[in-house]
């Protein structure tokens, strides 16, 4: 029941943090959506970091590193280090330059003006929302999930079951709670929200990866505890035996969708300068580490006797859960309970604000008869707030993927965007068709593979690219000088396995690339707003600031 | 916008980033199971070490091969795009 208190207590204590920042508000959409661009480096840094660090990072990392081992670290959080940064410095910065020059709100804003095309909108935006929903999911399934096992047998007499919180109420009430805070705070309460949520989840996770491993061990000496609970690790868990090089090697591309996410782009905005941007760029992968290495160790822990996990029984979703009820008191149970809410809220609410803001700028107000005013437009982007989280909670009550293999689908969607907003930013050559034959591309080839998984329901689901040897005997077989099928009448031969993410980047780039290159180059008067004049610096400086 | 002078520092910190990018791939240590300090696992801790690698890169980045000129950073909007709302 304490449990239940201080989650109560820490969510009350959020929606008071969304009413405080409401007292600040302006009274403009721009304020609603945007804070009005006043994020400074620090609340940058810590809302960027929240927002990228989702249930994924807590409940998903430990439940990978759980059924495959240490490798998950490298797969993911390292590789992020590089890349997240990579596309704050590549992508953010200029974005952020163009955004306030041009005054966007939105994507779908940016690229309808560089590419001189209203229609990109209609095709961008259904394919942005129908990323995002799966990704808010993540949030809201992990939610219920914590909730449930942690006042597991607190609540038998009243909701049955394993006696916790059932999912869908805990569900509901977290959905709530971060609907309340941006309904009312708008940016500036989702930023201070974030902040604080992530302070929070950084404190706390620290907090129990001291607390399970000194439960584990049960030595009073932190490193004698840590020694006993690695040294119990079976030695597959320790290496990357269930991993293929080849699978590692393009999981690098998942990272990339961070350059297209739809609340990621939002929060750019929000800075105050572009020195705002260095926090964030330079700390980035400094923060990842000091989140996703204690939850591997917990989640390869998870796996030993010392844990006493059944783990036939335990999915890997429950295990930070299992092991925090099981391991901490009540009291820390609560409050660790709260970090990891903390994580999951922090991505939500920007994502929620977002999809609003999307929604009111992109399609509402963009092809409205008639003016609307400020007051209009933030309560056309607030009922949007509010169908939306009623739509993903009601997805969110149909049976539950691994958050972890949900997650790689979202985000290789996102990542196949990601040729295109490079070549937005860079390429002068980008035509409009270009960019809808990317994102046609890119829709069906993850539509194609997304079917294939099993709509995501076979783990590890990848592409097999034939080896050397393998394209040999493939010709051999269909030459008729050798067979290579097997009994059943299939044909085999050595393959690379590779993330479907690796070829869903390819088709959108190929696509892009050649028909851009077999289109009409753009106009010059709109390739002036975004690019120097070339081979004169000097006129470039004046088209740029007087366009 | 006035183009900036490329200097060596832009060339090492690109050169770094794909260094690290390369090194990532850490296949030598694929089959390696063994503890550092007893309980680290070799792989995490090179990991770990791509992350403050990063770390470092990145904060040579942003004093050598920082995308917009030093002054000023705060881009006054000029040319509002059209708005929503406001379509002719």
């Amino acid at each position: 029941m304490i449990q239940l208190i201080i989650i109560g207590g820490y969510l009350a204590l959020l929606v008071g943090l969304g009413v405080v920042a409401s007292r600040m508000f302006r009274g403009t959409s721009e304020d609603y959506l945007l804070a009005s661009h006043s994020i400074g480096p620090f609340l940058l840094l810590m809302s960027l970091f929240g927002t990228t660090m989702t249930a994924f990072a807590l409940v998903g990392s430990t439940g990978e590193a759980y059924r495959e081992g240490v490798g998950v670290y490298g797969m993911l959080a390292s590789s992020s280090g590089i890349i997240h940064s990579l596309c704050f410095f590549l992508i953010g910065v200029k974005l952020w330059t163009l955004g306030r020059r041009y005054n966007y709100t939105t994507q779908i804003q940016f690229f309808r003006h560089r590419l001189d095309n209203d229609a990109i909108g209609l095709v961008l935006f259904p394919v942005l929302v129908g990323l995002i929903i799966p990704y808010l999911l993540i949030g809201v399934i992990s939610a219920g999930t914590v909730i449930n096992e942690i006042t597991a047998g607190e609540f038998e007499h009243l909701f049955g079951g394993n006696g916790g919180v059932p999912k869908w109420l805990a569900s509901l009430v977290v959905s709530g709670v971060v609907l309340a805070y941006v309904f009312v705070g708008g940016m500036r309460g989702t930023a201070w929200a974030n902040a604080f949520q992530t302070t929070v989840f950084m404190v706390l996770g620290v907090v129990t990866f001291y607390v399970i491993a000194m439960k584990l061990g049960g030595s009073p000496s932190l490193y004698e505890n840590l020694c006993r609970a690695s040294e119990a690790v079976a030695a597959d868990k320790l290496t990357r035996a269930h991993i293929s090089k080849s699978m590692f090697l393009t999981y690098m591309l998942i990272p990339l969708s961070v350059g297209m996410f739809p609340h990621i782009f939002q929060h750019w905005l929000t800075a105050k300068s572009a020195d705002s941007f260095k926090a964030p760029i330079i700390l980035h992968p400094l923060f990842i580490m000091l989140l996703w290495a204690p939850c591997v160790l917990i989640g390869v822990w998870a796996t030993t006797e010392l844990a006493g996990l059944d783990t036939t029984k335990v999915a890997a979703n429950q295990v930070l859960a299992v092991l925090v009820r099981s391991k901490a008191g009540s009291v820390l149970g609560g409050f660790l309970t709260a970090g990891i809410l903390a994580a999951i809220m922090s991505s939500l609410d920007s994502q929620f604000l977002c999809l609003g803001t999307i929604f009111t700028n992109d399609i509402a107000l963009h092809y409205s008869k008639r003016p609307f005013t400020d007051r209009q437009r933030t309560l056309i982007a607030r009922l949007f707030i509010i169908a939306i989280v009623a739509v993903t909670y009601a997805f969110s009550l149909a049976e539950p993927r691994r958050v972890f293999q949900m997650g790689i689908w979202c985000f290789s969607g996102f990542s196949a965007l990601f040729p295109l907003a490079i070549a937005a930013l860079y390429w002068r050559r980008l035509t409009a068709a270009g960019a809808f034959a990317s994102i046609l591309s890119a829709a069906l080839s993850w539509g194609y593979l997304f079917w294939r998984s099993g709509f995501g329901l076979t783990p590890n689901y990848s592409v097999d690219i034939p080896t050397g040897a393998g394209f040999r005997q493939i010709l051999a077989h269909y030459m008729g000088s050798a067979s290579s099928a097997s009994a059943t009448g299939v044909l085999e031969y050595p393959t690379y396995p590779t993330m479907p993410v690796a070829t869903i980047v390819l088709a959108s780039t190929a696509a892009m690339i050649l028909v851009s290159l077999l289109t009409r180059p753009p106009k010059e008067e709109v390739l002036a707003r975004f690019f120097e004049i070339r081979g004169d610096s000097g006129t470039a400086c004046k088209q740029w600031e007087i366009p | 916008m006035v183009r900036r002078q490329r200097g060596m520092g832009y060339y090492a910190v690109w050169t770094a980033v794909i260094l690290l990018i390369i090194l990532h791939q850490d296949n030598w240590l694929w089959e390696n199971s063994s503890l550092v300090f007893g309980f680290l696992p070799t792989s995490l801790l090179y990991h770990m070490g791509i992350s403050l690698s990063a770390t470092v890169v990145w904060y040579l980045a942003t004093r050598y091969a920082w995308p917009l000129p030093d002054e000023p950073r705060s881009a006054p909007m000029v040319t509002p795009v059209p708005r929503t709302g406001d379509r002719p």
